[in-house]
């Protein structure tokens, strides 16, 4: 590089890119609420993988000598109807609750985002069919509209998932929709037309992570939205089915026969179902705060 | 460059066939009401009947006041809008017609730069990759080492820091941005650059740093500019020839010099008669040719000549008579009977 070449607003010092740990000790700073939220989500996310090495009984296997148990040091949070340790069937069941609340929440986000930026991009015609069949489906309660679904597909996990990911989907294409809008009109959308690129280019490069932020609020809504639906739909025992631990199916068989005698087989349950949504909005409004690029630096 | 080759260079512009030749673009716009069935209760005639040429090298200044499809006819010319009808010929090839899957190639030949430099790039991409992007999606380098000192080269070229490659368009400012816009143009190697008000949105001193960077394009690359631009005094510093339009026409068409010294079209005159001069006392002795009213709606343009309520000239012809675009003296072109000829 020659000597006497001159450049506009030279910065010699590199830009330096925040490590996670700054990031971490920032979030604590400004959002204490959300950072509160990310150590309940770390919490669930750690018990959901770490099941096995932090149960103290298996979760499945009943000991009808030790039925219906008060809490006690030997079963912290006491036992079940079947003897079956409450403790290590919340830990179990959180591996349920995460597995089927983040893919149902991923994957509704995600197929509603492309849904709602394909349909704002083409606009017309395609926009208007695409809009009508949101407007079905968002006509329908989710939890009816999940119900149907798991009538036609059958129980157990896969088709759980598939039923609350389902009326996901429209909610968040209308959402998505309405910043796409705008993004389409935004030159550099039409910078890229100018170049010559594809559709699925300008769709998936170019508009989408600019709805960033909209896309990061309906994800991390329906993270706690996809737990509560699968507990609802367990405890209607449409969901997943005995004996595999499941939040939804604890706060059934606790409440319905033992909610005054054993108080803790309902108890325990709900409080990790109202945790986990609570910890997972928290967080949710924190991350939107935190990662957007231009609120960062202010 | 010598004298001598300077005037061979300017005689062989005026020779050259033309590389973008525009006939009769018209872009109208449907009003469309109802819910349910659409119907159209009106048409915006953003342009209504535009021609043009642009020899390789020349810059072509188009100016007008705001809504009076200048902007539109360059969306026309890169075909981000399909034009009603009319012919967009480049390099001898009509451009308005094809199919959007044909144009692929042709559409790195014309490239663009837009007026506001905060809206023109993708805030969630690197300033390396959106300059390098079209290089790489186009084949144009296949090799990432060297699509990457390509990129240098172009940061370079235009003035910044190649080590602004591994930064977000958010941390710079409004110069450097517009800088990253035309770099991106640069990549694909275009004959043809749509400037969009390109200056406008920039304060003066960078203004001028942005002008100067385009005239020394200009010259390394020999590329063609249409200049959209409401700025006469940036017009008349960086165009070989200007064009004004009112209310989607071409109402006068001449050499830089010959429109700014000797403007015939009544419009013109109102225009630059409002350009302010640089000196309190000439200023406020000149005397201001000042326009009466608005400029009409596009959807319900005036009959005959469209600046004929307006025009300090008008006669009882000009409101039933659409005047055509005609050679007034050689190269200057007049869309005006009332005006004598010497």
């Amino acid at each position: 590089m020659a000597v006497n070449e001159t450049y506009i607003g030279i910065q010699d010092e590199p830009l330096q890119d925040r490590g996670w740990g700054a990031v971490a000790i920032d979030l604590i700073r400004r959002q204490p609420l959300g950072a509160a939220g990310g150590l309940i989500v770390i919490l669930m996310i750690f018990a959901a993988v770490f099941a096995e090495q932090i149960d103290m009984y298996d979760p499945e296997v009943n000991d009808f000598g030790a039925m219906l148990q008060a809490p006690s040091l030997d079963h912290i949070f006491g036992t079940d109807e079947f003897g079956r340790d409450i403790y290590s069937r919340i830990v179990h069941g959180a591996r349920t609750a995460m597995l089927v609340g983040f893919t149902a929440a991923i994957l509704g986000s995600t197929i509603g985002l492309l849904i709602g930026v394909t349909s704002a991009y083409f606009g017309g015609w395609v926009d208007n069919i695409v809009q009508r069949v949101v407007d079905v489906l968002i006509a329908f309660p989710s939890i009816i509209l999940a119900l149907a679904i798991v009538i036609i597909l059958g129980r157990g996990v896969g088709p759980v998932i598939v039923a609350i990911t389902i009326p996901l989907i429209p909610n968040c294409a209308r959402v998505v929709r309405s910043s796409a809008l705008a993004i389409r009109e935004i030159p550099y959308v039409d910078a890229a037309r100018a170049m010559g690129f594809g559709h699925v280019r300008i769709v998936l490069r170019h508009i989408s992570p600019n709805i960033m932020a909209p896309y990061l609020i309906m994800l991390t809504t329906f993270l706690g939205q996809a737990i509560l639906a699968e507990a609802s739909l367990s405890y209607l025992g449409l969901g997943v089915q005995e004996p595999t631990p499941a939040w939804g199916l604890m706060l059934k068989s606790g409440a319905e026969e033992y909610a005054e005698s054993a108080p803790w087989a309902v108890i325990f349950p709900g409080i990790a179902i109202s945790l986990a949504v609570f910890g997972f909005n928290l967080f949710g409004d924190a991350m939107r705060d935190v990662l957007d690029p231009k609120l960062r630096d202010r | 460059m010598s004298a001598a080759e300077d005037m061979v260079e300017e005689d062989s512009l005026a020779e050259a066939e033309p590389l973008l030749r525009v006939e009769g673009l018209k872009m109208h716009f449907p009003v469309t009401d109802g819910l349910f069935l659409k119907h159209t209760v009106g048409l915006v005639k953003a342009v209504d009947g535009v021609s043009f040429t642009i020899a390789p090298g020349e810059t072509l200044g188009l100016v007008g006041e705001s809504g009076c499809g200048k902007t539109t006819v360059g969306r026309c010319i890169l075909r981000l809008e399909q034009p009603t009808a009319g012919k967009v010929i480049f390099s001898g090839v009509d451009i308005a017609g094809m199919k959007t899957s044909e144009m692929s190639d042709l559409r790195q030949d014309v490239q663009v730069i837009f007026q506001d430099p905060f809206s023109s790039l993708n805030p969630r991409m690197k300033i390396g990759s959106i300059i390098s992007e079209a290089m790489r999606v186009h084949g144009i380098i296949k090799d990432a080492t060297e699509r990457r000192e390509r990129v240098s080269e172009l940061l370079r070229i235009c003035g910044l820091n190649p080590r602004f490659a591994d930064r977000y368009p958010h941390e710079m400012s409004g110069g450097q941005r517009q800088r990253v816009g035309i770099a991106r143009a640069l990549s694909v190697n275009p004959k043809f650059i749509v400037c969009d008000e390109a200056v406008s949105a920039l304060d003066v001193s960078i203004q001028a740093q942005i002008i100067n960077l385009l005239e020394d394009l200009q010259k390394q690359f020999n590329f063609s500019y249409l200049f959209i631009a409401h700025d006469l005094s940036v017009v008349r510093h960086l165009c070989h020839r200007v064009a004004v339009m009112y209310l989607g026409k071409i109402v006068e068409l001449a050499d830089c010099d010959e429109l700014f010294d000797n403007p015939k079209h009544p419009y013109t005159r109102a225009l630059l008669s409002a350009v302010p001069v640089p000196d309190p006392e000439i200023e406020a002795a000149r005397s201001h040719q000042i326009l009466e009213g608005e400029v009409p709606s596009p959807i319900n343009p005036p009959s005959g000549c469209v600046f004929h309520p307006r025009c300090p000239q008008a006669i009882e012809t000009c409101k039933r008579d659409i005047p055509e675009l005609q050679e007034f003296t050689p190269g200057h072109m007049l869309a005006c009977p009332v005006v004598p000829r010497e």
